[in-house]
């Protein structure tokens, strides 16, 4: 991505797990909630708009799930766990840029009932993930 | 004019453009289920007001006729007159699409012999005109790779591969078309890399897209062997005319081995871009492709010229417009190409490559960075601003935006996405010297300024009508239409 | 120039191109010619398809343009200016096409207008995807089979060609409920329930046959079966028939059609440029490019694309189209001929042209043997039967200087006698007598 407009290091809190492609996904109560990570949302920039999937729908780890679009790049999300929606965060609708004030909080995306807690341990806990952001801030 | 002011603010109620109304009919036979209840929300204004504001409008462009404008992949060349001049003569401005052929044997001769010079340009078997830009040509072309496997019932063939360096039309259209898209990597010297590309061939693969000379701005060295690859793994191979100014009149895609093409005439035969449009994308084929090709195009049966519609071409991907295409784009590049000939069109492409290298050689010695500095320019060619955007925080958006305040026209920016902080600069062949000098004045000058005080490049353009527009507020906050205030 | 290059020829510059694909032979191609020889040349074909007075419409209409529509179209600064990505030197573009777009949503009572698509039969392709993808929740999207699209009534074939081509690829099929008197069989609509329900009903208002088609019906039963509704109409039609926004109890979802009408000239058919709108809960799915107000940096007023993340040159492979092109020109012309005609002036344009249309019926119905083949309300054009074959009715009629309706047996072969005519606003009495003695003289002889 060439308009990386943050020199701000990446907040990369621990209490989740991520997905190579920069999703996050925090269990509680049995269910896991999604959103992207700090770092996606600086290489994005600006968020305009979240396209986000319906309640119901059921999602597979790795596979889209939802689009974040920025004003010069649009992003697929992927689900980091199968499972079917049982929420999701209207509020983007409105407020797309609480993604970019609040990645980790406000800024969540959808919650999921998973299938298969065991994906959870296929994600990446924060030291690995800071280690993958580096390699790609690398790559620029 | 203020800014911002709109038709609709300037009108009132009432108000109209009174030698414009015909006497009002009669349409109390109408039932009054089919009629509108309230007029619509159109302006009301005199003659002279709409004159007026659309003349201040103009106003607030640049413009091949006002600006060097050396946008890389869209070859901005002078648009001749006469090639308007020629297309809006009455007998063809006048002529009904469906009149009868036997009523249009002068547009239907014109159409021939477009159809047969675009032919001997390209060295294809066929030439269909009627696709009505380069996207939609690019979509007849992959439809009619698609309906060549068909017809052969070799219906495993699914994916289409794209250069990571290609425009987004090409993946879009194959998406279109139904097909997945698999990319191929570039190597460092700006050529497809060959061996990369070999490792995607196989029994899933339909084609390639490919331009040549590339949208790194070089020549395909190994194109005949690419060829041959994507042919002994059963594929077809798809040329992008977006370069074909490049080469015009010197080097046929026939002859490296496409079997179908497109052609943008709105940039290789010089008819005007319109803000966006009118384009034209006439598609050419090999021969084996000739019974996919899109429906009407021109035939002569010994005196006459006639329409081959779809009832004869039942291998046809069918019709792709209302009508035959972008006629009037077609008149006007027929008259271009025909005040050329053939040692203009090689002309074309010399001219637009000596102008591209020059161009290339003083900005490398003003001390830019090529991205390709080994290579020759084809017609155009890519300097890349990551170093102005480390060291200075100037970036080539910054440049871009100040090249407007120099009276340049920005060229393409942040593309090829391969190559970051990216101009792709084409000169074209209808610019002077004096015109290129100007332009590497204005470089030099903004980088000195990005050295001696970046904000004011970063915060450019400083002399158009707006300053830098929010885009973040307008996605976000969308305002698509004018609404009136209440009255 | 070529030392600072370092090299001693042009021909050094292609270096990098093996010789054998520099040795093609291009000696078939003439010499060139200078400005002047070329203008006679053209002109003299030009002359050769001169005729007079136009009775054809069919999707292209012979009305009047301004004088000041393309003397301000056709200034350089509109003509020779590229895609408006640089938008601070661009807002002469960028505000035409956002009056513009206000514009063609004050005529189709929608909320939504992209900067404009090809042509009409492009645009109902275009608005054929859009519907398909905006219809996701439709039962027939979690089947493998195709994704049916049912056109209602008369639509003009050649749109539904295009649309065909456009769409074959990606499992949508065009399905048509057929015609009874010209206009939509609602019965076969109703038939199309369960399996064989559509994701979306295209409807043409007035019809290809020029006739009216029953769209609240239409647009009422689409809404209750889960269908998007797809209107095609005619802009100049729309300054007095009802718009597709207001179509049955919810409107239209999608309007499209084609702007030739809207003050440019007929020439063969192209260009011109297909309107596309929508309602606001739509607009991502909309392909093309969107003009949008937004504020300088000093916070004056200005104008850009926006919602550029859908479009090919930053989705890619994940588009809403291959489309790169609004027919920025056109809508120049159109944008000037709106603001000068008004909401009266189109409205006359409208009337005067339903007015002459029954005209000329009258005139050519009182000839023996003519009869108009569907009752009921029309617009401008109309289908009358001549009871001889009515391909080489016109060719005759050509061949006295008349273009004299549109064939229809090419494309219904029950209608093998019938020819398709309109009148505009152009057509004088004289026009239409001359039409009258003609087809007389070709039929009685």
């Amino acid at each position: 991505m060439n308009d990386v407009t943050s020199d701000m290091p990446a907040d990369i809190p621990d209490d989740v797990r991520y997905a190579p492609s920069h999703e996050w996904a925090r269990l509680d109560d049995d269910l896991v909630t999604v959103g992207i990570s700090d770092f996606a949302q600086q290489s994005l920039g600006d968020v305009v708009f979240v396209e986000l999937p319906e309640v119901n729908d059921e999602v597979h780890a790795g596979s889209e799930a939802c689009v974040v679009e920025s004003v010069k790049a649009a992003a697929d999300v992927y689900a980091p766990v199968s499972g079917t929606v049982v929420a999701v965060n209207d509020a983007l609708e409105d407020a797309p840029e609480t993604v970019n004030q609040d990645p980790y909080g406000d800024g969540w995306f959808f919650k999921v009932e998973p299938t298969d807690l065991d994906e959870l341990d296929d994600l990446l806990d924060a030291d690995s993930y800071g280690q993958h952001c580096e390699s790609e801030g690398d790559e620029d | 004019m203020t800014p911002g002011d709109t038709i609709f603010d300037i009108g009132s109620p009432g108000r109209r453009a009174s030698a414009q109304y015909p006497a009002a009919g009669d349409v109390s036979d109408l039932p009054t289920s089919c009629l509108r209840t309230q007029p619509p929300g159109l302006p009301e204004v005199s003659e002279l007001q709409a004159v007026r504001h659309y003349t201040n409008l103009s106003a607030r462009n640049f413009s091949i006729d006002t600006q060097f404008y050396p946008l890389g992949s869209c070859t901005m060349k002078y648009n001749p007159r006469g090639a308007h001049r020629a297309a809006s003569l009455p007998g063809f401005s006048n002529r009904h699409p469906l009149a009868p052929a036997s009523a249009s044997q002068g547009f239907l001769a014109c159409l021939h012999d477009l159809q047969e010079t675009l032919k001997q340009v390209t060295g294809m078997a066929a030439v269909s005109l009627t696709p009505m830009a380069g996207a939609q040509g690019e979509f007849a072309g992959v439809a009619m790779i698609r309906a060549w496997h068909d017809a052969r019932g070799d219906a495993g063939r699914r994916e289409i591969l794209v250069p990571t360096a290609a425009h987004g039309t090409n993946p879009a259209t194959a998406v279109m078309c139904g097909y997945q898209v698999r990319e191929v990597a570039v190597a460092e010297d700006g050529d497809v890399d060959v061996a990369a590309l070999k490792e995607a061939l196989g029994e899933r693969t339909a084609g390639i897209m490919l331009t040549n000379p590339s949208t790194c701005g070089v020549f395909e060295r190994r194109i005949r062997e690419i060829a041959d690859a994507v042919h002994t793994a059963g594929g077809l191979l798809y040329y992008d005319g977006a370069n074909l100014n490049a080469i015009l009149g010197n080097v046929r895609p026939g002859d490296m081995g496409f079997d179908v093409l497109h052609m943008n005439l709105h940039k290789t035969f010089a008819t005007p871009h319109g803000g966006g449009g009118p384009g034209s994308g006439p598609v050419g084929v090999a021969e084996r492709l000739v019974p996919h090709l899109p429906t009407p195009f021109v035939v002569r049966d010994g005196d006459a010229y006639r329409w081959v519609e779809g009832d004869e071409m039942p291998g046809s991907i069918g019709r792709l417009s209302a009508f035959m295409g972008n006629a009037g784009i077609l008149l006007r590049a027929l008259a271009y190409a025909r005040m050329l000939g053939r040692e203009g069109m090689r002309r074309v492409a010399e001219y637009a490559t000596l102008n591209a290298n020059y161009l290339m050689a003083r900005l490398a010695d003003a001390g830019f960075e090529l991205a390709y500095p080994e290579r020759r320019a084809s017609h155009e060619f890519i300097i890349t601003f990551r170093n102005e955007a480390k060291t200075l925080g100037v970036t080539a958006m910054d440049f871009a935006k100040r090249l407007l305040d120099f009276g340049f026209h920005a060229p393409t920016t942040y593309f090829p996405l391969l190559v970051p902080e990216c101009f792709l600069i084409e000169p074209t062949e209808t610019e002077t010297k004096a015109e290129l000098d100007a332009f590497v004045d204005a470089m030099v000058r903004i980088r000195a300024e990005a050295e001696a005080d970046p904000e004011r490049v970063r915060t450019a353009p400083h002399t158009l009508p707006v300053s830098r527009l929010d885009d973040v507020k307008a996605a976000r906050e969308l305002d698509l239409t004018h609404v009136r205030s209440p009255t | 120039m070529l030392a600072r290059i370092g090299v001693t020829s042009i021909d050094a510059l292609f270096d990098e191109i093996e010789p054998a694909l520099k040795t093609a032979d291009f000696s078939e191609i003439d010499d060139g010619v200078d400005e002047m020889t070329m203008l006679a040349e053209m002109a003299s074909r030009a002359r050769r398809d001169e005729t007079g007075p136009c009775f054809t419409g069919a999707g292209c209409y012979d009305h009047h343009i301004p004088a000041a529509v393309w003397d301000i179209a056709a200034r350089g600064e509109f003509m020779t200016a590229y895609t408006p990505y640089q938008a601070e030197a661009s807002q002469g573009t960028l505000q035409l096409i956002y009056e513009y777009q206000t514009m063609i949503t004050a005529l189709t009572a929608l909320t939504v207008s992209n900067a404009s698509v090809y042509d009409g039969g492009s645009a109902l392709g275009e608005a054929v995807l859009m519907a398909v993808r905006a219809n996701r929740r439709h039962p027939s999207m979690k089947t493998d089979g195709p994704r049916r699209v049912a056109v209602a009534g008369a639509c003009h074939p050649h749109y539904v060609d295009a649309a065909a081509t456009i769409t074959r690829n990606q499992g949508i099929e065009l399905v048509s409920t057929g015609t009874s008197g010209g206009r939509a069989s609602l019965d076969a609509l109703a038939d199309m329930t369960g399996e064989r329900a559509p994701v979306a009903v295209v409807v043409q208002q007035p019809n290809f046959f020029g006739l009216m088609e029953p769209v609240d019906e239409i647009a009422d039963w689409a809404s209750a079966n889960g269908a998007l509704v797809i209107a095609v109409v005619n802009p100049t039609s729309l300054a007095i028939l009802r718009p597709p926004g207001e179509w049955g109890a919810n409107g239209a979802d999608i309007a499209c059609g084609d702007g030739q009408p809207l003050g440019i000239p007929m020439a063969s058919g192209g260009p011109s440029f297909g309107f596309m709108c929508t309602r606001e809960s739509h607009v991502r799915q909309l392909p093309g490019r969107l003009v949008g107000r937004t504020v300088d940096r000093d916070n004056r007023p200005g104008f850009t694309l926006t919602l550029q993340a859908r479009e090919q040159h930053i989705r890619r492979g994940k588009a809403r189209s291959n489309i790169c092109t609004n027919q920025g020109l056109l809508v120049t012309a159109a944008t000037i001929y709106l603001a000068m005609m008004g909401p009266t002036g189109l409205a006359r344009i409208a009337t005067r042209c339903h007015e002459r249309t029954r005209e000329l019926l009258r005139t050519l119905v009182g000839i023996e043997g003519v009869a108009t083949r569907f009752g009921g309300p029309f617009f401008h054009e109309q289908v009358i039967d001549v009871g001889q074959d009515a391909d080489r009715v016109a060719g005759d009629l050509a061949a006295r200087g008349i273009v004299g309706g549109l064939p229809l047996g090419r494309y219904f072969p029950e209608l093998r006698d019938c020819l398709l005519v309109c009148a505009t606003e152009k057509r004088t009495d004289d026009d239409i007598a001359r039409f009258g003695d003609a087809l007389e003289q070709v039929l009685h002889g």
